[in-house]
Protein backbone atom coordinates (compact mmCIF):
# COMPACT_ATOMS: atom_id res chain seq x y z
CA UNK A 1 0.00 0.00 0.00
CA UNK A 2 1.53 3.26 -0.62
CA UNK A 3 -1.53 5.81 0.86
CA UNK A 4 0.16 9.69 0.34
CA UNK A 5 -1.57 10.53 3.50
CA UNK A 6 0.34 10.16 7.12
CA UNK A 7 -1.43 8.66 9.36
CA UNK A 8 0.40 10.44 12.07
CA UNK A 9 -1.09 13.99 10.28
CA UNK A 10 -4.18 13.07 10.60
CA UNK A 11 -6.44 14.05 13.52
CA UNK A 12 -10.27 12.61 13.92
CA UNK A 13 -12.84 14.98 12.96
CA UNK A 14 -10.84 15.84 9.52
CA UNK A 15 -13.65 16.70 6.39
CA UNK A 16 -12.79 14.89 3.13
CA UNK A 17 -13.13 17.17 0.04
CA UNK A 18 -16.71 16.37 -0.78
CA UNK A 19 -17.49 15.16 -4.21
CA UNK A 20 -20.47 15.66 -6.39
CA UNK A 21 -21.27 12.63 -8.87
CA UNK A 22 -23.75 13.54 -12.11
CA UNK A 23 -26.12 10.75 -13.15
CA UNK A 24 -28.12 10.22 -16.32
CA UNK A 25 -29.98 7.36 -18.06
CA UNK A 26 -26.78 7.26 -20.21
CA UNK A 27 -24.82 7.00 -17.30
CA UNK A 28 -26.67 3.61 -16.08
CA UNK A 29 -26.75 1.95 -19.25
CA UNK A 30 -22.89 2.22 -19.50
CA UNK A 31 -22.65 0.91 -15.93
CA UNK A 32 -25.62 -1.79 -17.03
CA UNK A 33 -23.10 -2.68 -19.42
CA UNK A 34 -19.74 -2.85 -17.47
CA UNK A 35 -21.53 -4.35 -14.44
CA UNK A 36 -23.47 -7.12 -16.49
CA UNK A 37 -26.34 -5.73 -14.06
CA UNK A 38 -29.10 -5.96 -16.64
CA UNK A 39 -32.12 -5.21 -14.48
CA UNK A 40 -34.33 -3.82 -16.42
CA UNK A 41 -35.59 -0.99 -13.30
CA UNK A 42 -32.28 0.87 -13.80
CA UNK A 43 -33.33 1.58 -17.92
CA UNK A 44 -36.69 0.64 -18.22
CA UNK A 45 -38.97 3.59 -16.95
CA UNK A 46 -41.75 1.03 -17.88
CA UNK A 47 -40.77 -1.32 -15.96
CA UNK A 48 -39.79 0.51 -13.37
CA UNK A 49 -43.19 2.08 -13.01
CA UNK A 50 -45.28 -1.45 -12.86
CA UNK A 51 -43.21 -2.95 -10.34
CA UNK A 52 -43.72 0.44 -7.90
CA UNK A 53 -40.78 2.86 -8.26
CA UNK A 54 -41.42 6.66 -8.96
CA UNK A 55 -39.41 6.13 -11.96
CA UNK A 56 -35.77 4.53 -13.46
CA UNK A 57 -33.18 4.36 -10.65
CA UNK A 58 -30.00 4.20 -10.24
CA UNK A 59 -28.12 0.66 -9.71
CA UNK A 60 -27.35 1.11 -5.43
CA UNK A 61 -23.57 -0.46 -6.76
CA UNK A 62 -23.27 2.51 -9.00
CA UNK A 63 -24.17 4.57 -6.04
CA UNK A 64 -21.57 2.83 -3.92
CA UNK A 65 -18.99 2.92 -6.44
CA UNK A 66 -19.09 6.82 -6.92
CA UNK A 67 -19.14 7.38 -3.44
CA UNK A 68 -15.92 5.96 -2.44
CA UNK A 69 -14.17 7.78 -5.22
CA UNK A 70 -14.52 10.59 -2.61
CA UNK A 71 -12.30 8.34 -0.35
CA UNK A 72 -10.01 6.92 -2.80
CA UNK A 73 -8.66 10.21 -4.35
CA UNK A 74 -7.78 11.41 -0.86
CA UNK A 75 -6.10 8.44 0.20
CA UNK A 76 -4.03 8.45 -3.11
CA UNK A 77 -4.04 4.70 -3.41
CA UNK A 78 -7.42 3.34 -3.94
CA UNK A 79 -5.31 0.06 -2.50
CA UNK A 80 -5.63 1.68 0.82
CA UNK A 81 -9.44 1.01 1.46
CA UNK A 82 -9.18 -2.35 2.71
CA UNK A 83 -12.52 -2.13 4.30
CA UNK A 84 -16.21 -0.94 2.31
CA UNK A 85 -19.36 -1.30 3.26
CA UNK A 86 -23.03 0.92 2.90
CA UNK A 87 -26.61 -0.01 3.41
CA UNK A 88 -28.85 0.88 0.50
CA UNK A 89 -31.41 3.36 1.72
CA UNK A 90 -33.43 5.14 -0.58
CA UNK A 91 -32.87 4.59 -4.40
CA UNK A 92 -31.67 7.71 -6.55
CA UNK A 93 -34.34 8.44 -9.15
CA UNK A 94 -32.68 9.48 -12.70
CA UNK A 95 -35.30 11.18 -14.84
CA UNK A 96 -34.93 10.82 -18.57
CA UNK A 97 -33.57 14.82 -19.15
CA UNK A 98 -30.42 16.59 -19.57
CA UNK A 99 -30.01 16.34 -15.98
CA UNK A 100 -30.47 13.70 -14.77
CA UNK A 101 -30.26 13.33 -11.06
CA UNK A 102 -27.03 14.38 -8.37
CA UNK A 103 -25.28 12.08 -5.42
CA UNK A 104 -23.49 14.75 -3.22
CA UNK A 105 -20.52 12.84 -1.03
CA UNK A 106 -19.22 14.42 2.14
CA UNK A 107 -17.52 12.45 4.67
CA UNK A 108 -14.93 13.07 7.57
CA UNK A 109 -12.44 10.87 9.65
CA UNK A 110 -14.40 9.42 12.31
CA UNK A 111 -12.12 7.72 14.20
CA UNK A 112 -8.41 6.52 14.43
CA UNK A 113 -8.47 2.83 14.78
CA UNK A 114 -5.15 1.09 15.17
CA UNK A 115 -1.92 3.38 15.91
CA UNK A 116 -0.18 0.20 14.72
CA UNK A 117 -1.86 -0.81 11.60
CA UNK A 118 -2.28 2.89 11.24
CA UNK A 119 -5.76 2.61 10.07
CA UNK A 120 -8.42 5.11 10.19
CA UNK A 121 -12.36 4.80 9.98
CA UNK A 122 -13.65 7.27 7.27
CA UNK A 123 -17.80 7.97 7.43
CA UNK A 124 -19.63 9.03 4.42
CA UNK A 125 -23.03 11.23 3.85
CA UNK A 126 -24.31 10.39 0.74
CA UNK A 127 -27.72 12.19 -0.24
CA UNK A 128 -29.55 12.72 -3.81
CA UNK A 129 -32.16 14.79 -4.11
CA UNK A 130 -31.61 16.13 -0.23
CA UNK A 131 -32.66 12.28 0.95
CA UNK A 132 -29.29 10.11 2.34
CA UNK A 133 -29.36 6.68 -0.60
CA UNK A 134 -26.92 5.20 1.38
CA UNK A 135 -26.60 4.60 5.13
CA UNK A 136 -24.33 3.63 7.53
CA UNK A 137 -21.42 3.97 4.99
CA UNK A 138 -17.84 3.56 6.30
CA UNK A 139 -14.30 3.04 4.99
CA UNK A 140 -11.49 1.49 6.54
CA UNK A 141 -8.24 3.21 5.53
CA UNK A 142 -4.72 1.95 5.94
CA UNK A 143 -2.59 5.21 5.75
CA UNK A 144 1.38 5.68 5.65
CA UNK B 1 -43.36 -19.23 5.24
CA UNK B 2 -39.88 -17.64 6.83
CA UNK B 3 -36.81 -18.86 5.41
CA UNK B 4 -35.33 -22.62 7.19
CA UNK B 5 -32.65 -21.22 9.73
CA UNK B 6 -30.97 -24.47 9.12
CA UNK B 7 -29.51 -23.36 6.27
CA UNK B 8 -27.33 -20.69 7.99
CA UNK B 9 -23.46 -22.37 7.73
CA UNK B 10 -24.22 -23.63 4.36
CA UNK B 11 -21.36 -23.40 1.85
CA UNK B 12 -21.78 -23.63 -1.93
CA UNK B 13 -18.90 -25.19 -4.25
CA UNK B 14 -16.17 -22.70 -5.97
CA UNK B 15 -17.82 -21.13 -8.61
CA UNK B 16 -15.57 -21.11 -12.22
CA UNK B 17 -12.24 -19.05 -12.01
CA UNK B 18 -12.90 -15.69 -13.77
CA UNK B 19 -9.83 -13.73 -14.81
CA UNK B 20 -9.61 -10.26 -14.69
CA UNK B 21 -8.33 -8.36 -17.54
CA UNK B 22 -6.98 -5.35 -18.17
CA UNK B 23 -9.15 -4.04 -20.31
CA UNK B 24 -12.31 -5.10 -18.34
CA UNK B 25 -11.29 -2.95 -15.45
CA UNK B 26 -10.91 0.06 -17.86
CA UNK B 27 -13.93 -0.48 -18.82
CA UNK B 28 -15.23 -0.78 -15.21
CA UNK B 29 -13.58 2.75 -13.77
CA UNK B 30 -15.03 4.48 -16.96
CA UNK B 31 -18.40 3.54 -16.33
CA UNK B 32 -18.53 4.44 -12.40
CA UNK B 33 -16.22 7.85 -13.78
CA UNK B 34 -13.31 7.10 -12.04
CA UNK B 35 -10.05 8.54 -13.17
CA UNK B 36 -7.32 7.26 -10.90
CA UNK B 37 -4.42 6.19 -12.70
CA UNK B 38 -3.87 2.71 -10.45
CA UNK B 39 -6.93 1.16 -12.32
CA UNK B 40 -5.62 1.88 -16.20
CA UNK B 41 -2.11 3.23 -16.36
CA UNK B 42 0.31 -0.20 -15.04
CA UNK B 43 3.28 2.34 -14.65
CA UNK B 44 1.29 4.68 -11.93
CA UNK B 45 -0.38 0.92 -10.11
CA UNK B 46 3.64 -0.30 -10.07
CA UNK B 47 4.77 3.22 -8.67
CA UNK B 48 2.08 2.68 -5.31
CA UNK B 49 3.34 -1.20 -5.05
CA UNK B 50 0.93 -2.88 -7.11
CA UNK B 51 2.04 -5.73 -9.54
CA UNK B 52 -0.20 -4.61 -12.30
CA UNK B 53 -3.54 -2.59 -12.69
CA UNK B 54 -5.97 -2.90 -9.94
CA UNK B 55 -9.24 -3.12 -10.00
CA UNK B 56 -11.90 -0.34 -7.95
CA UNK B 57 -13.14 -1.29 -5.21
CA UNK B 58 -16.44 -2.40 -5.62
CA UNK B 59 -15.31 -4.05 -9.00
CA UNK B 60 -15.69 -7.85 -7.01
CA UNK B 61 -19.40 -7.50 -7.10
CA UNK B 62 -19.08 -8.45 -10.80
CA UNK B 63 -18.22 -11.76 -9.88
CA UNK B 64 -19.74 -12.25 -6.39
CA UNK B 65 -23.26 -11.43 -7.54
CA UNK B 66 -24.04 -13.67 -10.10
CA UNK B 67 -21.74 -16.41 -8.02
CA UNK B 68 -25.04 -15.79 -5.77
CA UNK B 69 -26.89 -17.48 -7.92
CA UNK B 70 -26.13 -20.74 -6.50
CA UNK B 71 -27.62 -19.47 -2.72
CA UNK B 72 -30.72 -17.56 -4.39
CA UNK B 73 -31.96 -20.06 -6.78
CA UNK B 74 -31.51 -22.97 -4.48
CA UNK B 75 -34.52 -25.05 -4.61
CA UNK B 76 -34.21 -26.08 -1.21
CA UNK B 77 -33.61 -22.80 0.25
CA UNK B 78 -36.78 -21.32 -1.22
CA UNK B 79 -36.35 -17.87 -1.58
CA UNK B 80 -38.74 -15.97 -3.79
CA UNK B 81 -36.45 -13.54 -5.66
CA UNK B 82 -39.22 -11.35 -7.40
CA UNK B 83 -39.57 -9.78 -3.85
CA UNK B 84 -35.30 -9.42 -3.27
CA UNK B 85 -34.27 -6.20 -2.89
CA UNK B 86 -30.16 -5.68 -1.97
CA UNK B 87 -30.05 -4.60 1.56
CA UNK B 88 -26.52 -3.67 2.64
CA UNK B 89 -22.93 -4.49 1.02
CA UNK B 90 -19.67 -4.96 2.54
CA UNK B 91 -15.81 -5.17 1.06
CA UNK B 92 -13.35 -6.75 3.28
CA UNK B 93 -9.54 -6.90 1.89
CA UNK B 94 -6.42 -8.48 2.51
CA UNK B 95 -5.35 -7.05 -0.75
CA UNK B 96 -6.12 -5.36 -3.27
CA UNK B 97 -7.61 -7.26 -6.75
CA UNK B 98 -5.08 -6.70 -9.99
CA UNK B 99 -5.24 -8.00 -13.46
CA UNK B 100 -3.87 -11.46 -14.03
CA UNK B 101 -5.84 -12.56 -11.17
CA UNK B 102 -8.21 -15.53 -11.62
CA UNK B 103 -10.80 -15.52 -8.81
CA UNK B 104 -13.06 -18.39 -7.74
CA UNK B 105 -16.11 -17.43 -5.42
CA UNK B 106 -16.85 -19.48 -2.26
CA UNK B 107 -20.47 -18.38 -1.17
CA UNK B 108 -21.70 -19.62 2.22
CA UNK B 109 -25.25 -17.97 4.29
CA UNK B 110 -24.29 -16.40 7.38
CA UNK B 111 -27.37 -15.74 8.72
CA UNK B 112 -30.90 -15.44 8.22
CA UNK B 113 -33.90 -13.58 10.21
CA UNK B 114 -37.17 -12.89 9.61
CA UNK B 115 -38.80 -9.43 10.87
CA UNK B 116 -42.67 -8.76 10.24
CA UNK B 117 -42.86 -11.21 7.18
CA UNK B 118 -39.73 -9.98 5.65
CA UNK B 119 -36.74 -12.25 5.51
CA UNK B 120 -32.98 -10.89 5.53
CA UNK B 121 -30.43 -13.42 4.09
CA UNK B 122 -26.74 -12.68 4.70
CA UNK B 123 -24.70 -14.56 1.94
CA UNK B 124 -20.63 -14.18 1.86
CA UNK B 125 -18.52 -14.51 -0.86
CA UNK B 126 -14.84 -15.33 -0.41
CA UNK B 127 -12.80 -14.35 -3.04
CA UNK B 128 -9.72 -16.91 -3.69
CA UNK B 129 -6.83 -16.41 -6.45
CA UNK B 130 -5.22 -18.94 -8.33
CA UNK B 131 -2.59 -20.32 -5.55
CA UNK B 132 -5.86 -20.69 -3.00
CA UNK B 133 -5.01 -16.79 -1.41
CA UNK B 134 -7.65 -15.39 0.12
CA UNK B 135 -8.30 -11.89 -1.98
CA UNK B 136 -11.18 -10.33 -0.74
CA UNK B 137 -14.50 -10.95 0.90
CA UNK B 138 -18.04 -9.39 -0.12
CA UNK B 139 -21.02 -9.75 2.05
CA UNK B 140 -24.40 -8.84 1.16
CA UNK B 141 -27.92 -8.56 2.48
CA UNK B 142 -30.59 -9.15 0.01
CA UNK B 143 -34.35 -8.60 1.92
CA UNK B 144 -36.98 -10.68 0.40
CA UNK B 145 -40.42 -8.19 0.84
CA UNK B 146 -43.29 -9.82 2.53
CA UNK B 147 -46.19 -10.74 0.03
CA UNK B 148 -49.09 -8.50 -0.54
CA UNK B 149 -51.67 -8.86 2.02
CA UNK B 150 -50.03 -10.79 4.66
Amino acid sequence: MAARLKYAEIEAGTELPPLTVPVTRATLVQYAGASGDFNPIHWNEKFAKEVGLPNVIAHGMFTMASAIRMVTDWAGDPGAVVEYGVRFTKPVVVPDDDKGAVIEVSGKVAAKLDDEARTVRVDLTVTAADQKVLGQSRAVVQLA
Amino acid sequence: MPLNQSFVGRTYPPTEPYEVGREKIREFAKAIGDANPAYTDQRAAKTLGHPDVIAPLTFPFVITYPATAQVVDDPELGLDFSRVVHGDQKFTYIRPVHAGDQLSVVCAIEAIKSVAGNDFISISGKVYDQYGGHVVTSTMMLVARAPEGE
